[in-house]
């Protein structure tokens, strides 16, 4: 077990490394600067003299070089600079948000967890039932809904017309404010899974050792839950995983649609601010949740499957 | 759902929105831009506006009907740049191995482990709104599935006999690369550009209604969301005809994908999700 955590984490460093290094240089070599295009948009006029202190004032006249060795070096230790909106460290900025946005991508991934796995698992021992052919139809639906529309259309019905939930905001952080916005989540992720635990127990459903427990005179119960859950587990928490670590990502529609004040609006804000090192520091935390979660999940497999011990 | 169905009904899909984007300059009711028109602010679906207006007048299903060819435009663009992308690299990778397999092998993780959205995102917040953005942003940031396909499917055919024939005859690398590799991984490439193009759709969708994408007053659907969502107490019709379009295409896209998945590449149990 120790082996393989070690063995995951050099594998991650060097990963971890390049992302910084892409999200450094994304916004530093390209053209159009973000105080430039300050300008460009229309919307405010700068004074060039006030653009030159900015310029100053925030290393960017530096050369390219040693604001990167700078930024690296800050960013190992966990520095991921001062905003430049509040002037306040990205790393508070961000912990302020982390425990809502962790809590509504969990709320989703459970949501989707819950309904989608028993979904394609029966879905699979049903073939070609009628039950089947509805859940597959629901899921690959599930799969083509923008998430903002159905949230918005879960806003509409839910909130504005029954009146039974908060349309949005955060409020006490409580299940009420939490539904929507989990399940606008949720719907994609859940399909998905559903989808996947229905082929891999389709697929383990054909094996021969299955065919052998039946042959022996086992009962189907003890096939379904001795040999095929087991089996067909491993692609289910790949899945899982996969989906879980990019939920993040996918929040940010979902929490500016919302207005959950998780890491995905701060990013979107971050943006049109132009507050680069906030929009730095969210990228770089949405990644890492997700080389994080994929981290759990190859520990994960060592338990479900004795067959994967690495090296 | 049967592989036929879900070719057919997507397939339809898909047709109908390619036929309504193509035809929209002649189907339309109203110019969907200029039609501006006060005196028709918010008036509901009804016998003049099949699908209502908006708060400055113009038809909700003119626009819609126009929609549809910014969607399939950066649809059907990004998946072209990002399968160019994914199969040069991945076969050459697969092919030639080596240092230059461990780069693009890298470099395919890397992209894994940032969700595409947000890659498309910082893209966006880069080159500032509109098409062309659009189209880099897109194009560029979700190939890597194309190229483990490619590279995998490179990798298993290089050994093959018909390739070791070529070699002997004397066929050089790119030749053999073209003509004796590519067209055998083309059915599961056209698949993931099918569900890529859909996803492609979404995030277009889903960057214009953050207002990063197509801006007003040009008629994307998820343009014509976000400015939707002010109004939805006053307006619901405003929300719910865009949002159908994007689903019905990109259900479409994930329908016809399926349908050929289960035709040109049968073997996929584990990339079937």
């Amino acid at each position: 077990m120790l082996a393989v955590l070690v063995r995951r984490l050099l594998n991650v460093v060097p990963t971890i490394a390049a992302v910084v290094a892409l999200v450094f240089l994304l916004f530093s070599v390209l053209p159009g600067s973000f105080i430039s295009g300050m300008n460009e948009d229309g919307r405010t006029t700068i004074d060039p003299a006030v653009m030159e202190r900015m310029r100053k004032e925030m290393g960017l006249d530096d050369p390219l070089a040693e604001r990167f060795v700078k930024y690296l070096g800050r960013t190992a230790i966990g520095d991921l600079g001062t905003s430049f909106r509040t002037r306040e460290p990205v790393t508070k900025l961000i912990a302020d948000r982390l425990w809502p946005s962790l809590k509504l991508t969990f709320a989703a991934m459970l949501f989707a967890i819950a309904i989608g796995v028993p979904l394609g698992f029966v879905a699979a021992l049903k073939q070609g039932s009628v039950l089947d052919t509805a859940s597959m139809v629901g899921a690959i639906s599930g799969l083509s809904l923008p998430k903002f529309w159905l949230g918005l259309m879960l806003m509409y019905l839910f909130a504005l017309q029954l009146k039974w939930l908060p349309s949005f905001g955060y409020g006490d952080g409580g299940l009420r404010h939490l539904t929507l916005p989990a399940i606008a989540l949720g719907v994609s992720p859940m399909a998905l899974l559903a989808r996947t635990t229905r082929a891999a127990v389709l697929d383990v459903l054909n094996a021969d050792f299955v065919r052998t427990a039946r042959s022996k005179g086992m009962g189907e119960s003890r096939v379904v839950t001795w040999h095929v859950m087991r089996n067909a587990l491993v692609l289910v928490v790949t899945t899982i995983g996969l989906q879980f670590g990019s939920l993040m990502g996918q929040a940010v529609v979902v929490e500016k649609l919302f207005s959950w004040p998780g890491v995905g609006s701060l990013l979107v804000d971050s943006v049109f601010q132009r507050d680069i090192p906030a929009v730095q520091g969210c990228i770089l935390l949405i990644v890492f949740f997700f080389l994080a979660i994929n981290t759990l999940i190859d520990l994960a497999y060592v338990l479900i499957d004795p067959r994967i011990r690495y090296g | 759902m049967k592989g036929g169905t879900s070719l057919w009904v997507g397939g339809g899909l898909v047709g109908l929105a390619v036929l309504v984007g193509v035809l929209a300059p002649w189907i339309h009711l109203t110019d969907p831009v200029l039609a501006a028109n006060l005196m028709n602010a918010e008036i509901p679906p009804g016998r003049e506006f099949p699908f209502g207006t908006d708060a400055q007048g113009r038809d909700i299903y003119s626009r819609i009907v126009h929609g549809a060819r910014i969607s399939l435009t950066v649809g059907v663009i990004s998946q072209i740049a990002n399968t160019l992308i994914g199969v040069t690299l991945g076969l050459t990778a697969g092919y030639w191995g080596g240092w230059w397999d461990d780069l693009v092998s890298g470099l395919t993780n890397l992209m894994l482990a940032i969700p595409s959205l947000i890659f498309a995102l910082a893209i966006m917040a880069i080159l500032g709104p509109g098409l062309t953005s659009l189209l880099i942003a897109l194009g560029l940031t979700s190939w890597s599935y194309s190229c483990r396909i490619a590279r995998a499917q490179a990798l298993s055919l290089k050994s093959q006999g018909y390739v070791q024939a070529a070699r002997i005859l004397g066929y050089g690398d790119l030749r053999i690369m073209f003509t004796q590799l590519l067209p055998n991984m083309l059915g599961p490439l056209i698949v993931i550009a099918t569900l890529g193009m859909g996803g492609a759709i979404l995030a277009e969708a889903t960057l214009s209604f953050l207002g990063l994408g197509i801006r007003p007053p040009y008629p994307s659907w998820g343009s014509m969301l976000s400015e939707a969502r002010d109004q939805i107490t006053t307006a619901p019709w405003l929300s719910v005809f865009p949002g159908l379009a994007i689903f019905f295409t990109v259900l479409g896209l994930n329908l016809l994908g399926d349908g050929l998945r289960d035709i040109l590449d049968p073997q996929s149990v584990a990339r079937r999700t």
